[in-house]
């Protein structure tokens, strides 16, 4: 198989988005929602660390993710000979 | 010089700003009314896609939904902000790249289908038109607060701004516009915060000062707040009410649905090329995020002020800005024991909105007709107060309150110009151009899009002056229907290359007819069912768009695998848009 192929460079493509997205769920789902109990046991400052991740902090990890996915993909872009001029 | 004048200043000044950029920036041409030529930068469209995001609702009421619900108003700050990691990774890149106009454009080429097609248009019109109406209402109620005129005029006036700069400046005059707006609403958003948490922590940055003591106490903001609540018989602050399950679909429901709203999706056709559409969903983000992550910080800021302010306080001891509020009938005070002191605790000290009778009771108060509910709670408070009266409360300078009226109309000014973008788009160019009369000329096609935006907000405005009485309770209407119907059909349109026009057609129905019946159910036809034990798997109306999605996704992959394969032309179109190379070229459409 070509290591250039368009298929290959869609393979990169979702492994990375898969990769983005766990954390994405894991952060506001998971540390906001399902296991939010658990975690505000723990404390950050002032903040029960459920409630903290509930309010500030999935949003803060959000950002990052993205920054994040455009960073790696201008790279893989450039990679594949696919990007921009 | 005193408040009121000096809002009108501020006001006044805001609103030539933005006619005179919309002057600068009028659109000549299509491309430069649908997506201002798509030559935004992408910082300036994340900052106007911000703009175009943040609604009056967030405004105004985010905060002060989040400061009465505490946690459980977590899923405004997480559902409405976590979409735009889908929108930057899922969409927003590969519209882009596909290069059109609109939403229905992209389902109507990509399943080969004028039904598909019209089924968009429905869609985006749809939920346009229930978000722009509470967006003139927002106008009218800013107005009428700051500016002590008549709720109607203000709507007009409001009407009249957008007129000029959407009719006149199309996309292009509008995303400058937003730009400016989205200046002026940030700064009269984190103004205010940034004092009172100067004030009561010590902390220039009120996302800190929330989770900080409180100066000289030791105690942190959010211990002594749950300690208050719990004290007069509320639930703590920083644990929710609401069942996990309900939380989780109600914040899936608005992720997806903010990915897929017509009015945020097109602003990503705007910009030069497809790593500038991801770029730009980042910048959009950012912007959003630093009035996202201060709201909760004002929310409990402003918690624990009223409750220090008017508990067991004497009526006749209140600061003015109590008369002031409940002159605008967003406070109200019932003295059932009449002890002339407010009593503040859990429940509602009555149904439904204040019914004021025009008399004055013994402490001066505005008297009530509503009969009052069988608790030790006397007070009424609207949500929208903890915005609106923050500065007054926080006894700040008359230009920080004349800077949050400016904030306020520029929040509702820049979505409903945004909406109504949509709206006119739909009709010009999704159902003339593309269906009805496909052989319009490009002067025919952008006098129609002007009429049609025209008429749009001559609608809106009536609705704005004439609110249905529902207008609060169908957003769940707009997100759903996003949810469950644009959202899976672009999503499988890209990352499935076996999707199919009878697939895609059969999820959006079947979402889309769940959700709306659902919603209808329980909020029109019989609203008394409207509990957690009536619900299907404890789902309420507000979340449900997230079930109908799924609903959508399986029958669309059932129906799909049942059919034959889309076209081979149609194949290729999905491989190219899946590459960022070659965009520029869809630029000379």
């Amino acid at each position: 198989m070509d290591e250039k192929s368009p298929s290959a460079y869609w393979r990169k493509n979702l492994r990375l988005l898969v990769t983005l997205l766990v954390i994405w769920f894991l952060v506001s789902y998971g540390a906001g929602i399902l296991f939010v109990d658990f975690l505000d046991q723990f404390r950050l400052g002032g903040f029960p660390l459920g409630f903290w991740f509930a309010q500030q902090g999935s949003i803060y990890t959000f950002i990052v993710l993205i920054f994040v996915y455009v960073w790696r993909m201008n790279r893989l872009d450039r990679q594949f000979d696919v990007h921009e001029e | 010089m005193d408040t009121l004048t000096l809002t009108y200043i501020v006001v006044g000044a805001t609103f030539a700003l933005y006619i005179g950029i919309a002057i600068w920036s009028k659109a000549a041409s299509t491309g430069e009314y649908y997506v201002a030529a798509k030559g935004v930068h992408p910082v300036a469209n994340g900052m106007a896609t911000a703009a175009d995001w943040m609604s009056a609702a967030s405004f105004i009421s985010m905060a002060g939904i989040i400061a009465f619900s505490g946690y459980d108003g977590s899923v405004y700050l997480m559902g409405w902000t976590g979409g735009y990691v889908l929108l930057a990774m899922l969409l927003a890149p590969y519209l882009r790249k596909f290069g059109k106009y609109t939403v229905p454009d992209f389902i109507g080429e990509r399943y080969y289908s004028q039904t598909a097609r019209v089924v968009a248009i429905i869609c985006a019109l749809f939920i346009s038109f229930t978000y722009v109406a509470g967006q003139m209402r927002g106008v009218g109620i800013v107005f009428s607060r700051y500016l002590e005129v008549d709720i109607d005029l203000g709507v007009i006036i409001g009407m009249v701004i957008v007129f000029i700069y959407a009719v006149l400046g199309g996309m292009k005059g509008i995303t400058y516009t937003q730009v400016a707006q989205y200046i002026v609403m940030i700064f009269a958003y984190t103004i205010p915060a940034i004092f009172i948490s100067l004030l009561v922590t010590g902390h220039v940055f009120p996302q800190i000062g929330f989770g900080a003591e409180v100066q000289d106490t030791g105690v942190p903001v959010l211990e002594r707040l749950n300690g208050l609540l719990t004290e007069l018989g509320f639930d703590e602050y920083t644990s929710g009410s609401k069942s996990k399950v309900d939380v989780f679909f109600i914040v899936l429901a608005l992720m997806v649905g903010t990915a897929g709203l017509p009015h945020v999706i097109v602003r990503f056709f705007t910009v030069p090329r497809v790593r500038d559409a991801r770029l730009s969903a980042g910048w959009a983000l950012v912007f959003i995020a630093i009035l996202y992550t201060t709201a909760p910080a004002v929310a409990a800021f402003a918690r624990t002020n009223l409750i220090q302010t008017v508990s067991n306080a004497e009526y006749a001891q209140l600061p003015s800005w109590f008369q002031t509020w409940e002159h605008a009938g967003l406070i109200a005070w019932q003295d059932k024991n009449n002890d002339g002191r407010i009593q503040y605790h859990a429940g509602k000290a009555f149904e439904g909105a204040p019914q004021f009778t025009g008399e004055q009771g013994p402490q001066g108060q505005r008297l009530i007709s509503n009969p009052p509910a069988d608790n030790p709670n006397e007070l009424y408070v609207d949500n929208d107060i903890m915005v609106l009266a923050n500065p007054e409360i926080a006894q700040l300078p008359a230009w920080v309150i004349a800077l949050v009226a400016a904030g306020g109309l520029a929040a509702a000014l820049s979505t409903a110009a945004g909406l109504l973008l949509v709206i006119s788009t739909s009709i010009s160019h999704d159902l003339l151009k593309k269906n009805l009369t496909p052989n319009i000329s490009e002067r025919g096609e952008l006098l129609a899009a002007r009429i049609s935006a025209a008429v749009a907000i001559i609608i809106a405005g009536y609705f704005g002056i004439n609110p249905p009485g529902f207008v609060a309770q169908v957003v769940a209407f707009a997100f759903g229907l996003a949810a469950s119907s644009f959202f899976p059909a672009i999503i499988l349109g890209i990352f499935y290359k076996r999707m199919n026009r009878e697939g895609a057609v059969s999820g959006m129905i079947v979402g889309l007819t769940f959700t709306f019946g659902y919603i209808v159910y329980f909020k029109f036809v019989n609203p008394a069912a409207n509990t957690a034990d009536n619900w299907w798997f404890g789902i309420s109306p507000e979340g449900i768009g997230a079930l109908g999605m799924i609903f959508n996704l399986i029958v669309a992959l059932v129906v799909s695998r049942l059919t034959a394969p889309p076209p081979e032309h149609i194949q290729h179109l999905v491989e190219d848009i899946r590459v960022p190379r070659g965009a520029g070229a869809a630029q000379s459409h």
